[in-house]
């Protein structure tokens, strides 16, 4: 099993591909080791007449002072999740050389995501290059729709992982053409737990929310909604047929998170979309 | 499910603290996690017990300090214990919190033999 990215090799692998290209399989980081380190003993016989130089290094994990049986204390106060921050913090520093800004775009299921990007890249045609990476645990659906707009696009299937994380992202920049001064959105898999613990080495993070989801969903994913900048209500063009109670949504959002900017659209019929278009046009690396 | 990634960053953590230490075995480690870090603690000691197979950590046990929150008022600077993210200050009543404990996701230390 890997270690970052909790896949099971060989059985559900993630995988990283590009709409009509053959798939390429998941590789791993040289720097990203698997946890095979099983304890073993050595029965490491010299035969004298066996003469041969030891040319390479072993790298015995065991101790033969007499007092290796002694228990003892070691200090690490080591952040869990310090090897996909300073990922995430090369991959900052790959895009800002780039001049790319980095958008991560979180959500549940079904909020329109796709959708919403799928209007986004039409409208900034010719204003800004876009890049796109879609994260889903399975299939190339959301790549072959995005990819039919024209923008470079790779997909990152997790399997059965439920984020993205850092070195997905690099591995699936090996993959992406992204022109210089790109906004690369990064359309995560669709959860509003998991994503929000992974940072990715995004400028900022957008969590999206549509009027047919509870008004109180910043109060059952605090988390998601506390990191976030940006949240956009998508599907506005259907508050007239349910009970999404816009100010109260608002109202929950703020006491999470009193910075968080709202943005109401519905990328269907283009309502609120001018201000969504502002704010990404003004957006600098 | 983000337990298991998190288990096996601390699985991986742990191993190559030990192979440092030229640990053969190690009895104990111990992890500080806050309540208000996203993590589900069952799910956690279930995610250990799947990453830990296999590794010098299988035999370990894992001691997990749940960490209370503390926070503190952003505009009074008064300290006390939110009960949850969204919390408002008792004292001034203003919305918002910093949160200064709480959120640990961290390896403490490691037993070895």
């Amino acid at each position: 099993m890997c270690d970052t990215c909790g896949c099971e090799d060989g059985i559900n692998p993630v995988r990283i591909r590009r709409p009509g290209e053959p798939e390429q399989e998941h590789h791993h980081d040289p720097d990203h080791t698997h946890n095979h380190d099983h304890p073993h003993s050595h029965g490491h016989h010299h035969d004298p007449d066996h003469t041969h130089s030891h040319g390479h290094h072993h790298d015995h994990s065991h101790d033969h002072s007499p007092h290796s049986s002694e228990k003892r204390l070691i200090r690490v106060e080591e952040d869990i999740l310090g090897k996909n921050n300073l990922l995430a913090a090369r991959n900052r520093g790959y895009f800002e050389a780039k001049g790319v800004v980095a958008l991560n775009l979180m959500s549940s299921p079904g909020s329109g995501k796709t959708t919403l990007l799928e209007r986004t890249i039409e409208a900034l045609k010719e204003k800004r290059p876009v890049a796109v990476i879609e994260g889903d645990q399975q299939t190339l659906n959301d790549a072959e729709r995005i990819h039919k707009t024209g923008a470079p696009v790779v997909q990152v299937n997790t399997g059965k992982g439920c984020h993205l994380d850092a070195d997905m992202i690099r591995q699936a920049m090996d993959q992406l053409e992204v022109q210089q001064d790109s906004i690369l959105f990064i359309e995560n898999v669709g959860n509003l737990v998991c994503p929000s613990l992974f940072e990715l080495g995004e400028k900022n993070r957008i969590v999206i929310i549509s009027v047919t989801e509870g008004d109180d969903k910043p109060l059952k994913y605090p988390t998601m909604f506390e990191h976030a900048h940006i949240c956009v209500i998508n599907k506005t063009d259907l508050l007239p047929y349910v009970d999404f109670d816009m100010e109260q949504v608002k109202k929950h959002a703020h006491s999470v998170n009193p910075k968080l900017q709202i943005l109401e659209l519905s990328a269907r019929t283009g309502e609120g979309m001018e201000a969504w278009m502002a704010w990404l046009l003004d957006l600098k690396p | 499910m983000h337990e298991l990634s998190i288990a096996m960053n601390i699985v991986e953590i742990a191993v190559k603290q030990a192979a440092l230490a030229s640990a053969d075995r190690v009895s104990e480690v111990e992890l500080d996690i806050g309540t208000l870090s996203g993590i589900e603690y069952e799910s956690l000691e279930f995610a250990l017990d799947v990453a830990a197979r296999e590794t010098i950590l299988e035999e370990t046990l894992f001691r997990i300090n749940r960490v209370e929150p503390v926070a503190e008022c952003p505009a009074c600077q008064h300290l006390y214990t939110p009960d949850g993210i969204f919390s408002h200050c008792p004292e001034c009543k203003k919305d918002g919190i910093r949160l200064i404990r709480g959120t640990e996701l961290q390896i403490k230390s490691l037993l070895v033999e």
